[in-house]
C-alpha cells in the first residue's frame, strides 16, 4: 500500500525562534494583529507499507532518526492511504 | 611516531569549505594531509590507515534537514563502525562549524557513555542569524582534552565564526545535569569570551550566536573527539589575524597555530 504522510517539524516551545519572531515583525508591520509566530518546517512524504500500522511506525521512526534532534525540535505528523 | 608519517584525513562533502586552509596549516606543520571527498572514503573504508580525522567547516548537502544532518547519517550507515574503531584508538577527531554539528549529530559528542544513539545535544539556529566574523574565546578545559594541552589557558584566543546554527544547546529537561556531567567529565574546551577575559554571559556579540553557558567547544569524556564553531585554520597563520598589518612586526601565525600544533604534537608523542 502507499502511504502519504506530512511531517511537521517545529523548535520546542522555549527556544527562541528568530524565524519566527523577524515574521511576526513584519506581519505586526503590515497592519495584522499578530501576537506570535512559531515557524515549522514540512516534510511530505511517500512510502510503501503493508498497513498503517506499519506506515506510522516507519514515519515515526524516520522522525526520530533524521528528520529531528530530540533536543530541540518536536514534531508530529499525518498519515493518509495514497494513490 | 615521526611527524613526516603522520597522515591527516581531511573528509570534505558537497558544501564543505575552509578544507584548503586546514591543508595548509597542517601542511606547514610537516604532517600528511589527504583531502578526501567523503563518497571515495565511504568506498575505500580505510579510515584506520590515519592518525588524526578532520571534519571540515561548511554547509554540507545545503543544510537539508538541519546542519550537518545528512551527512552525520551518511557517515554514520556508510562508515559508522569504522568511526567508533577510529575513536576508540584514542585517534584525535576534530569537527569545526559543521564538522562540530556532524559530531553532535553522529551522536559522538558529548557521548556521555560513548557514542549515544540518538543527539544529546544540538546546534540551533543562531539568535542573531548567520555572522561571519571574529570572535574572542577562553580555553576552559583542565587537561582531560589532552589533544589540546598545546592550547594556552590564559590567552584569549581570537578565531572567526561563520555559521548560522551554532547555538550548542543541551535539552531543556536535562540542561542542568547535562552541564553537570561536562564540568564533572571535563568536556568543556572553549566559551565565548570579552576583551577583558570575562564570559560573554549569553550576550551578544560577544557570544555569536546565543550558545549555552557560551560553549564554543567541547570533547568527548576520553578527550579525543573534539568540537568547536570557531575556525582556526582560519587564524592559522599571522596575515589572516584581524590587525596583521598594522603590527610593527607581524607575527608568523595566528591563533590557530596553537590549535593545529599541539593536535600533531600529541600523536607525536602518544603513537
Amino acid at each position: 500500500m502507499i502511504f502519504n504522510a506530512t511531517v511537521f517539524v517545529r523548535l520546542k516551545s522555549g527556544y527562541s525562534d528568530p524565524e519566527g519572531e523577524t515574521t511576526a515583525k513584519a506581519l505586526q508591520g503590515l497592519g495584522y494583529n499578530v501576537t506570535d509566530v512559531r515557524s515549522s518546517k514540512a516534510y511530505e512524504i511517500t512510502l510503501e507499507a503493508k498497513s498503517r500500522e506499519e506506515a506510522e511506525e516507519a514515519v515515526d521512526e524516520m522522525c526520530r532518526r533524521l528528520l529531528t534532534n530530540p533536543t530541540k525540535d518536536d514534531y508530529r505528523f499525518e498519515l493518509r492511504e495514497g494513490q | 611516531m615521526r611527524r613526516s608519517d603522520i597522515r591527516v584525513l581531511l573528509m570534505r562533502a558537497p558544501g564543505t569549505n575552509c578544507d584548503a586552509e586546514t591543508v595548509r596549516a597542517f601542511q606547514d606543520l610537516g604532517v600528511q594531509p589527504r583531502l578526501l571527498h567523503s563518497q571515495r572514503v565511504f568506498r575505500e573504508r580505510n579510515l584506520l590507515d590515519y592518525d588524526i580525522l578532520f571534519l571540515p567547516g561548511g554547509f554540507s548537502y545545503g543544510d537539508y534537514v538541519r546542519s550537518g544532518a545528512i551527512w552525520a547519517k551518511e557517515c554514520e550507515y556508510r562508515i559508522g563502525s569504522e568511526m567508533e574503531e577510529f575513536v576508540e584508538s584514542g585517534r584525535p577527531v576534530i569537527g569545526v562549524c559543521n564538522g562540530f554539528q556532524v559530531l553532535v549529530e553522529t551522536g559522538f559528542l558529548p557521548g556521555f557513555e560513548g557514542r549515544a544513539k540518538v543527539p544529546q545535544a544540538a546546534l540551533g539556529n543562531s539568535t542573531h542569524g548567520y555572522q561571519c566574523r571574529w570572535i574572542r574565546l577562553k580555553k576552559v578545559n583542565k587537561g582531560a582534552c589532552a589533544i589540546l594541552s598545546g592550547v594556552p589557558e590564559d590567552e584569549i584566543l581570537r578565531y572567526p565564526v561563520a555559521h548560522g546554527e551554532g547555538r550548542f544547546i543541551l535539552p531543556p529537561d536535562r540542561r542542568d545535569e547535562y552541564l553537570r556531567r561536562l564540568y564533572e567529565n571535563d568536556q568543556l574546551l572553549f566559551r565565548y569570551a570579552r576583551e577583558d577575559g570575562s564570559f560573554a554571559e549569553g550576550n551578544w556579540p560577544e557570544n555569536p550566536n546565543g550558545a549555552f553557558h557560551d560553549i564554543a567547544g567541547i570533547c568527548n569524556p576520553e578527550g579525543n573527539v573534539v568540537g568547536l564553531m570557531p575556525h582556526p585554520e582560519r587564524a592559522y597563520f599571522g596575515y589572516l589575524m584581524p590587525q596583521w598589518s598594522r603590527e610593527e612586526q607581524p607575527s608568523e601565525y595566528g591563533d590557530g597555530r596553537y590549535f593545529f600544533e599541539s593536535v600533531v604534537r600529541y600523536v607525536e608523542r602518544k603513537f
